[in-house]
């Protein structure tokens, strides 16, 4: 937000009633608060009801142990490629007219468009066993449902556009004269990249990656689908939350809850760091 | 170094953005492309520099066929219009960025960058902004750490875009002295665009003004201004009324015009178009005269008259205002030209060679 949007009109401008502007901003804040906070603080409550020593034991559970390693490494695995996949569409966007490019731009946009399981099921119908794929996949004994490679393509999918859609307005905004002065200067395109369009692009390269890595830890349609939710082998973060609430563990359930709140959280912090650096 | 262009031809789908460009560079020389917007001279900057490419023609420079060589092996400095500065980097390392990417092998060691940097800055004078970004400098400031940027990896050829565009007046005013004074200094060969004819003058040794894809003249600039080559080049420089006369033993006739104060001029006899600037024409007053004051209006120092004329011609010219006192409404004149250049009237082609630039005050065209 620019600082203009904050001057408040001089000592002579004429006094409206203020009695609008409370009622809506204290209007406001009630939702907020109902909606967003209480049910916010009432995992954590939840959580630690039992005391310290139970919130630490569930989350020792080996299920719940291992669905935060395997959300963990889901993350570092889609965010990274993410990330290069979003600087390559977004400079090839931003940089190059080619034929196609609308509906590329279209495409990319597909994944915010559709619900997450309508995903999952498509990987279903293609790696499944009477899927497309899966006769092939089957053959060379290569499993992609039900495991970690399923989970891991959904939520790329998922998540694809986050990157793009933060870098590709910047760098349009931005043009291609320093990349140009960079040319005329004799540097190479490796080093025009990291030392010209890198720099440019870095917080919102990072404030996208910081939105994908969110996603790709709250992921829980698509994943759903393609994950068979096997305890302590194919159940992230979210499905196991799902599960434990279903076992009607709700102790354990709001305990693994409060991680996933926590890490959104942090993101949260980042993401607001992040803006005020992006001016 | 010398730089030659044959033939360059670019088109961008349709458009023919340059038609068959011609030019020699010689080294040391100071040369301004100048042309009104969509002549093409920034297309043409562009080729030279690498950035664009054409569809046909040479580029050679010392012999070598630029054309077969990347942007980055030219050696050239550019300076872009909105300088193009990286915003993360300080005014240093700005200018220190084309050494700071030279292949290993050459790169100077980063004592010997940061000294030729320090050189750099006082000879730019800028010498305290070696610590600010980009963002702290003011437009004047900025210029000058582009051309600093450019000019740190030693150009054979220096080429500006639009070097003052983004100034305001009066710091375009020293900065064109100051660039003079750059490129003597740094003796380099130096091209730059410009559209505006003033700053092309004073600042270059030779001009060349261009026209929708084609170079219309080359000259030194008080040959082109005192001389110019086609009537494109005359409106450019603002010879905006355009009257017809007939030309007979060399001189210009016409109902009501007294040509006593023109030169007479080794051209065949035919229908002939008189350009002049709007100052350079003296109405006189003559109850009998063929003109008549439409329209006056003061300008504070000028006078600025409307008139009509024979066959529905209307022409707008400027006279000192106290001069032109009487000069009112109503009033029926005669017209003295005082200079003025004359070029056969070609039946079409010479209109549309530049009907954009035909200005209001130029003649309709049913007095053809």
């Amino acid at each position: 937000m620019t600082a203009s949007a904050h001057v408040t009109a001089g000592a002579l401008a004429p006094r409206e009633s203020r009695l609008v502007p409370r009622l809506l901003i204290g209007l406001a804040l009630l939702l907020t608060a109902v909606f967003v906070v209480v049910p916010m603080v009432y995992i954590f409550h939840r959580a630690f009801a039992a005391g310290w020593s139970v919130f630490a034991a569930n989350i020792a559970e080996p299920g719940t142990l291992h669905a935060i390693w395997l959300t963990a490494l889901v993350a570092v695995i889609t965010v990274p490629v993410n990330v290069g996949f979003g600087i390559a569409a977004a400079w090839a966007l931003a940089r190059f007219r080619f034929p196609g490019r609308k509906a590329l731009l279209v495409l990319i946009e597909i994944p915010f468009s559709i619900s997450p399981i309508i995903a999952g099921i498509c990987y279903l119908l293609l790696y499944g066993r009477q899927g497309l794929l899966g006769p092939w996949l089957l053959a060379h004994d290569v499993q992609i449902l039900f495991a970690l490679p399923g989970i891991v393509l959904v939520t790329m999918f998922v998540t694809s556009p986050f990157v793009v859609r933060e870098v590709l307005p910047l760098m349009e905004a931005q043009g291609s004269e320093q990349e140009q002065a960079a040319v005329t200067l004799g540097a190479s395109g490796w080093q025009i990249f990291r030392r010209v369009t890198l720099p440019n692009i870095r917080w919102a390269l990072l404030y996208g990656a910081v939105l994908c890595g969110a996603r790709a830890v709250g992921e829980f349609g698509g994943v759903s689908v393609v994950s068979g939710s096997i305890r302590g082998q194919t159940n992230t973060l979210p499905l196991q939350i799902d599960l434990l609430f279903n076992d009607l563990n709700i102790v354990g359930a709001f305990a693994a809850a409060s991680t996933l709140t926590l890490i959104a959280l942090v993101v949260l912090v980042l993401k607001a760091v992040m803006e005020s650096r992006r001016g | 170094m010398t730089m030659s262009i044959a033939h360059l031809t670019r088109r961008f789908g349709a458009t023919e953005v340059l038609r068959g460009i011609d030019l020699a560079v010689d080294k040391g020389e100071l040369v301004a492309l100048l042309g009104p917007s969509g002549s093409g001279k920034t297309t043409l900057l562009k080729i030279i520099a690498g950035l664009d490419w054409p569809d046909a023609g040479a580029l050679t420079v010392d012999g070598e066929d630029w054309l077969a060589k990347r942007a980055q092996d030219r050696r050239i400095g550019f300076v872009f219009q909105h300088y193009a500065l990286f915003p993360h980097m300080k005014v240093r390392d700005n200018i220190a960025f084309g050494l700071t990417v030279l292949p290993k092998a050459e790169r100077p060691a980063p004592k010997q960058i940061a000294a030729r940097v320090g050189e750099l800055l006082h000879f730019l004078q800028i010498a305290p902004l070696g610590d600010r970004y980009p963002a702290e400098l003011s437009g004047g400031q900025r210029q000058r750490v582009a051309l600093g940027r450019a000019l740190a990896v030693d150009p054979r050829i220096l080429l500006l875009d639009e070097p003052f565009g983004a100034l305001d007046a009066q710091v375009r005013r020293d900065l064109r002295r100051w660039l003079r004074g750059v490129h003597d200094a740094a003796g380099t060969t130096t091209i730059f665009v410009t559209h505006d004819q003033e700053e092309a003058f004073e600042l270059a040794d030779r001009v060349v003004v261009m026209g929708a894809g084609r170079i219309e003249q080359i000259g030194r600039p008080d040959e082109i201004y005192d001389h110019p080559a086609t009537p494109f080049v005359a409106r450019f420089l603002g010879l905006t009324v355009e009257l017809p006369v007939t030309l007979r033993a060399g001189r210009a006739e016409a109902p009501g015009l007294d040509p006593s104060a023109l030169p007479r001029r080794a051209m065949a006899d035919g229908p002939a178009t008189l350009f002049l600037r709007p100052t350079e024409i003296t109405p006189v007053p003559d109850t009998t005269g063929p003109w008549r004051v439409a329209e006056a209006v003061s300008t504070g120092a000028l006078l600025r008259l409307g008139l009509e004329g024979p066959a529905d011609c209307r022409i707008e010219v400027e006279v000192p205002r106290r001069a032109g006192r009487g000069l009112t409404e109503g009033q029926t004149v005669r017209l003295r030209p005082e200079a003025g250049q004359i070029f056969p009237r070609q039946s079409n082609s010479d209109g549309a060679s530049a009907p954009a630039a035909k200005p209001l005050s130029s003649v309709k065209e049913s007095s053809l």
